[in-house]
Order: structure tokens, then C-alpha cells, then sequence
């Protein structure tokens, strides 16, 4: 389990990434969000999101319709 | 978000002041904001509207004949001697922002928002002010004024300089 999860479902671009920076954000050094989202864009941003900011993206998955990020604050 | 690891700049020229046209400027600012980046948008002619307190914007399908809206099932895009007539650009407008709602896609204030909560650096062109007579009292607090010169320099010092 994440230490906090963030309802993305319904956001289109930007704004799953934005909401996942302000969550990360809040969270301490070390702490794990998951993203749950309904945006297909969402996979190939969060993997270009993860690289450039120095956060780790320890899961990408989908289910069903949803696809969940797991991101662990590094960066 | 200049103490974060990634010391990246970029920097974007927002000319155009359009429902649709505010977007590229918008997102593409907020992401790299959010990516660490330190951002700054120029305004100028028609994009300094984007500044306004109080933002009203329309889209034109008037010599946009790529704008092809979802209807019933197919796209449609409209001749322009039918968006000439009265009325259809608010047609247009409304049906742009209803889609803009169903699919879950920000609104520009929203953007403008996260923008500046982001520490996105914005700077009015000081001379379109002048040419289209606003005060700074007509736009919202944060932009700095500013002329070419001020956008050089920032430009020659970003990773990315982009123009709207």
C-alpha cells in the first residue's frame, strides 16, 4: 500500500501530473503516492515525469480502465 | 522550484489569446514547472489578454479549417463563409468549452492558477499595453512588466525557448 493515493480518474493532461507533483510535494523523502487515472497519456507521462524529476515510478499498471502509478518521492 | 535537482529553464512567448490557443502556453508551462523546471511566459499582443482579471475567451473557426468538432458521431468542420456569419463563433465557443468540461480538461483560469502557485514568472509586454491602452490594474497581480530586451535575456539563458 501507498502512504497516500491520489483520484486522478476523469483528468485529462495536464492535470493528473500536476495533482501528482502537489501530492509529492507534501509527501516526505521516501514517501510512496499512487496515482489512479483514467488518461491513457498518463503512461508515457508519468514514465517522462518520473526521469526528468529524479522520482521513482516502482509500478505502471492497468486495471480494467484504470491505470495506477505507484511513484516513491526521491527527487 | 529552483532548489530542485533539475536546474532546467524554459521560456515561452504567448502571442495568441484564443480559447484553444491558451492551451499550448498553459499546460506546457504548469508541466515543467511541475518537472522542475523554471519557467517563463512573455506576453504579448493578443496572449497579453491572458493576463486580463477577468478572462473571456472565444475561439474563431474563421480561417480555422482544421477545427473539426465532434458531433453526433463524425467531425465537422465549418466553411468559412458559415463562420462569417453573427453568432456561429459563440456556437463554436460554447460547444468548445462543453467538450472542454465533459473530457475532464482544465480550464484556463485553472492553469493561469497553477501557474502562478507554481512560481511560473510571467511578464506583460510593456508596449502592447501601451498600443492596446491597459493598466497594469486590468490584469492580474504577479506579471512584471517588461520589453523585448527583458525576454532576450531570460531566453538566452533557458534550455527551451518557445513561441505560441
Amino acid at each position: 500500500m501507498a502512504d497516500q493515493l491520489l483520484d486522478a480518474k476523469g483528468l485529462n493532461c495536464p492535470l493528473p501530473i500536476l495533482r501528482a507533483k502537489k501530492a509529492l510535494k507534501e509527501l516526505p523523502t521516501g514517501g510512496t503516492l499512487e496515482i489512479q487515472a483514467t488518461d491513457p497519456g498518463a503512461v508515457k507521462d508519468f514514465e517522462a515525469f518520473c526521469r526528468t524529476t529524479g522520482n521513482e515510478l516502482l509500478e505502471s499498471r492497468v486495471d480494467g480502465k484504470t491505470y495506477i502509478f505507484v511513484i516513491r518521492h526521491t527527487g | 522550484m529552483s532548489s530542485e535537482a533539475n536546474a532546467k529553464s524554459m521560456s515561452l512567448i504567448v502571442t495568441k489569446g484564443t480559447l484553444d490557443w491558451a492551451y499550448p502556453p498553459f499546460i506546457l508551462a504548469t508541466t515543467a514547472a511541475a518537472m522542475g523546471l523554471e519557467v517563463t511566459m512573455f506576453f504579448t499582443f493578443y496572449g497579453l489578454t491572458l493576463l486580463k482579471k477577468k478572462l473571456d475567451l472565444k475561439i474563431s473557426t474563421l480561417g480555422n479549417p482544421a477545427m473539426q468538432m465532434p458531433m453526433m458521431g463524425m467531425h465537422m468542420a465549418l466553411p468559412n463563409l458559415v463562420s462569417a456569419v453573427p453568432g456561429v463563433d459563440g456556437i463554436a465557443t460554447a460547444m468548445m468549452k462543453n467538450l472542454i468540461k465533459k473530457k475532464g480538461v482544465a480550464s484556463i483560469e485553472d492553469l493561469r492558477a497553477m501557474a502562478i502557485e507554481a512560481d511560473v514568472k510571467m511578464i506583460a509586454c510593456q508596449m502592447t499595453m501601451d498600443l492596446f491602452e491597459y493598466t497594469m490594474d486590468d490584469m492580474i497581480e504577479g506579471p512584471a512588466l517588461g520589453g523585448a530586451a527583458s525576454y532576450i535575456e531570460v531566453a538566452t539563458k533557458s534550455d527551451i525557448n518557445l513561441y505560441i
